[in-house]
């Protein structure tokens, strides 16, 4: 990958900042140190702007922009913290908490998890809207792993690293709006798909307690998500 | 297929019909279908055969007619409509032909008022020609225009021209149609493709579906021009799988038009080649949305995904796409045929020439109807519309579907253009509309629509997936008697996050209904929050009353 990228500067919170042309809004500020609250988003996956945590604020646009899917320009103007952001931001974890069933005291995420770390964050200490209480089912079919649609955010992490880095595309997603959920090959149980290699992509990118590893205490459940960009840099690096 | 050819073929079918005394329409589109208008016709053809006088009248199928309401409609020697014909009076139907006196209920003369306010340019062949016949569609001139512009015409002079007219999205948004074209025109070259998007899906709306089933050929031949305008030489015509009638249609269309080699490998005898391709819609509404509408295409889930990059750049498989509505591609034959000035000279100053609106709900004459835009509300219900029936009192109007929103009566005099409306905070749309009197209550509607937004929501965005199923929840509340000031607030900040936070159109137009109910019926959603009564007795305060 040797091609020339042409670098942009841009001013985000008022800092001048530069990045590569194909870079976006997200990735300009976190090499910046900017920081931008994501959920769906990981490096090495491609990006969706579904959880529309990371919308910011661009002059001269109408709408707000999600900052991982936008790619930056020359002259752009982008402001990712007001106070109205903020409290879209909170309300958008608000939504995500009465969604589904998040009980952190039960979870096998609790302190390891990535919506209630920005819950602590975005000081989100209540929530106004009433809990929906779901009941889904938990599909415990598989050797290793779980996957407890009551904690899931939706966000495809899971999906895109199923298809996306390990080729496997075992996991996909059923039905539309509220009642949309995670399947396994065509909604087989789990345990029983002959495309899933076990690989474990899914338990360590999925970001709360939805896809878990079995076996294993809250404490070890540690997640490892180190290997996506790397895995993404060497697939970039071949001819 | 040559203009000579061409020509020839159009002059052997008017040679054809000009034998017939009397000429009998028989409306085929989906409302007279519904009430069996294949009945009524293939009962005057025997009819006809029986007095002995089918070399005299000819009996045909047609498109719509556009007073749904009354059908099944029969037009007679383009004079007069039979309305609610039954089968059965077909013989007397026949006898009565050209007589003052006709038989079975006084039919409506062509300038009754449902007629007279309206100005048709992208229906003027609907309810004259046979849509499954490219032979009458030839007859009126269809393919002319396309042969000339291919032959004759630069592709830039064809955007000029639709550029000129003032053309804009009849889909809903209004973006200007000859700067979308110039747009994918001016994009990379290699393979580009246009889409029309015929996933017409708001409760209440029958447009693009009348103008599919009526003048099939005229969406087609509008199709290859703006291939041929853009540099496109693949169609895809994406239409809902729940109209069956428009897809027959079409399918026969496109068939004909490749037979007579207008469609398919250098058309004219240039070197343009443009193919189409049907592509139906599994159900959901999203799918009206580009980007979702290009994944679906492309065989994946149907959802919508950021823009930019907008189709235009990268659309159907990562390839430049323009993608325009059914009734916006209809108008590019009149355009190229009348000239693009001639087309702007009709409409008002910002939203030149007509638009189709499906108008229904509680006016005397429910049906399809084109005006010239500019025409005030108030025109259109009183003359077309005839007025509310039953002496009620009129209340309001709902343009825009789930994305639209309600305009009371005090703005009734407000021209129809896409700028008022969005002022009046609704929005154009693709054209539904729908009247309301003193016995709709509109937090009740505004539930509906929600309701509608929350089942047809894809789930991909949280304030779309959870916001519209919180909303409806506090409505419901209102609705039933339990709600308190604070789930007014509540459901005013769920709007501002849903049109500000939601990735497509479908979340972020979704709080329409509720914002436009609010801010003109604000007094309603109080009294069913504080004194928990239901002004218009729509909705039952059992729970919290």
């Amino acid at each position: 990958m040797a091609t020339e990228r042409r670098v942009k500067t841009l001013i985000i919170d008022g800092r001048d900042v530069a990045g590569r042309e194909d870079q976006t809004i997200l990735e300009a500020a976190r090499e910046h140190g900017i920081w931008i609250p994501t959920l769906c988003h990981l490096e090495g996956l491609t990006n969706v702007g579904a959880c529309r945590l990371c919308l910011v604020e661009v002059k001269g646009m109408g709408k707000l922009l999600s900052a991982c899917t936008t790619t930056i320009w020359e002259g752009m103007e982008v402001t990712t913290h007001s106070e109205r952001l903020h409290r879209y931001r909170r309300s958008i974890i608000e939504l995500f908490l009465a969604e589904r069933n998040h009980i952190c005291a039960v979870c096998v995420a609790n302190r390891r998890c990535q919506l209630q770390a920005l819950a602590l964050e975005l000081g989100v200490d209540h929530v106004r809207y009433p809990y929906l209480y779901p009941r889904f089912g938990i599909d415990a079919t598989h050797d290793l792993f779980v996957l407890d649609h009551n904690r899931c955010i939706l966000c495809t992490r899971c999906i895109r690293a199923c298809s996306e880095i390990e080729g496997a595309n075992t996991l996909g997603m059923m039905r539309r709006g509220i009642h949309n959920r995670v399947i396994t090959d065509l909604n087989q149980p789990w345990g029983e798909s002959p495309t899933c290699t076990s690989c474990g992509k899914c338990v360590n990118v999925c970001p709360v307690g939805a896809i878990s590893q079995k076996g294993l205490s809250v404490i070890e459940g540690r997640k490892e998500h180190k290997f996506l960009p790397y895995l993404t840099m060497m697939r970039g690096a071949r001819p | 297929m040559t203009r000579d050819e061409l020509k020839k073929i159009g002059e052997a079918e008017q040679e054809r019909i000009r034998k017939y005394r009397h000429q009998v329409h028989v409306c085929m589109a989906s409302g007279c279908h519904a009430l069996r208008s294949d009945k009524v016709r293939t009962g005057l053809q025997a009819e006809a055969k029986k007095q002995g006088r089918e070399g005299e009248v000819l009996v045909k199928r047609v498109g719509c007619l556009g007073l749904c309401s009354r059908g099944p409609l029969v037009l007679e020697d383009q004079s007069r409509i039979h309305t609610g014909v039954a089968p059965e009076e077909a013989g007397t139907l026949l006898r009565s032909l050209g007589e003052p006196e006709a038989a079975g209920g006084e039919p409506l003369p062509l300038d009754h008022p449902f007629f007279k306010g309206q100005r048709k340019i992208v229906m003027e062949h609907s309810g004259a020609i046979d849509p499954e016949r490219i032979e009458e569609y030839i007859a009126v001139g269809g393919y002319e225009q396309m042969l000339a512009a291919i032959i004759d015409m630069a592709p830039e002079a064809v955007i000029d021209q639709v550029t000129r007219s003032g053309l804009r999205g009849r889909g809903g948004a209004g973006y200007p149609t000859g700067l979308k074209w110039s747009t994918v025109a001016k994009a990379g070259g290699g393979d580009k493709y246009v889409i029309c998007n015929a996933d017409e899906g708001d409760p209440g709306a029958f447009m693009d579906r009348s103008v599919m089933e009526s003048t099939p050929h005229q969406l087609i031949e509008g199709m290859i021009i703006a291939g041929y305008a853009v540099g496109a030489n693949h169609g895809v015509i994406y239409v809902r799988a729940e109209y069956p009638l428009a897809i027959a249609r079409l399918e026969k269309a496109i068939g004909q038009a490749e037979k007579m080699g207008l469609l398919g490998r250098n058309i004219g005898a240039t070197r343009f080649s443009f193919d189409l391709q049907l592509r139906y819609g599994a159900g959901a509404f999203v799918t009206g949305e580009e980007t979702a509408l290009i994944a679906s295409v492309e065989g994946r889930r149907g959802t919508p995904r950021s823009r930019p990059p907008y189709p235009a750049e990268r659309g159907l498989w990562g390839r430049p796409t323009l993608i325009n509505n059914v009734e916006t591609l209809a108008n590019v034959v009149p355009i190229l045929k009348n000239g693009g000035d001639w087309y702007a000279g009709i409409g008002a100053e910002k939203s030149r020439g007509t638009k189709v609106f499906a108008l229904v709900g509680r006016v005397n004459n429910v049906g399809l109807i084109e005006v010239p835009l500019g025409i005030t509300l108030r025109e259109i219900i009183e003359g077309p519309g005839g007025g509310i029936p039953g002496g009620r009192k009129f209340k309001a109007v709902q343009t825009g579907g789930p994305s639209g929103g309600c305009i009371p009566e005090a703005s009734l005099d407000l021209p129809v253009d896409y700028e008022s409306l969005v002022q009046a905070g609704s929005i154009m749309g693709s054209g539904g509309m729908i009247v309301m009197d003193e016995t709709s209550c509109m937090v009740d509607v505004a539930k509906y629509f929600m309701q509608f937004c929350m089942s047809e929501s894809c789930g991909k965005c949280i304030p779309c997936r959870v916001g519209t199923v919180q909303m409806h929840h506090l409505l419901e509340k209102m609705t039933t008697g339990s709600a308190t000031g604070r789930d007014l607030e509540m459901l005013e900040e769920l709007c501002d996050l849903a049109r500000h936070a939601s990735l497509c159109g479908l979340g972020q137009s979704a709080p329409n209904p509720v914002l436009s109910t609010l801010r003109y019926f604000r007094d309603e959603y109080l009294a069913h929050i504080d004194e928990k009564r239901c002004p218009a007795g729509v909705c039952t305060m059992g729970a919290g009353g």
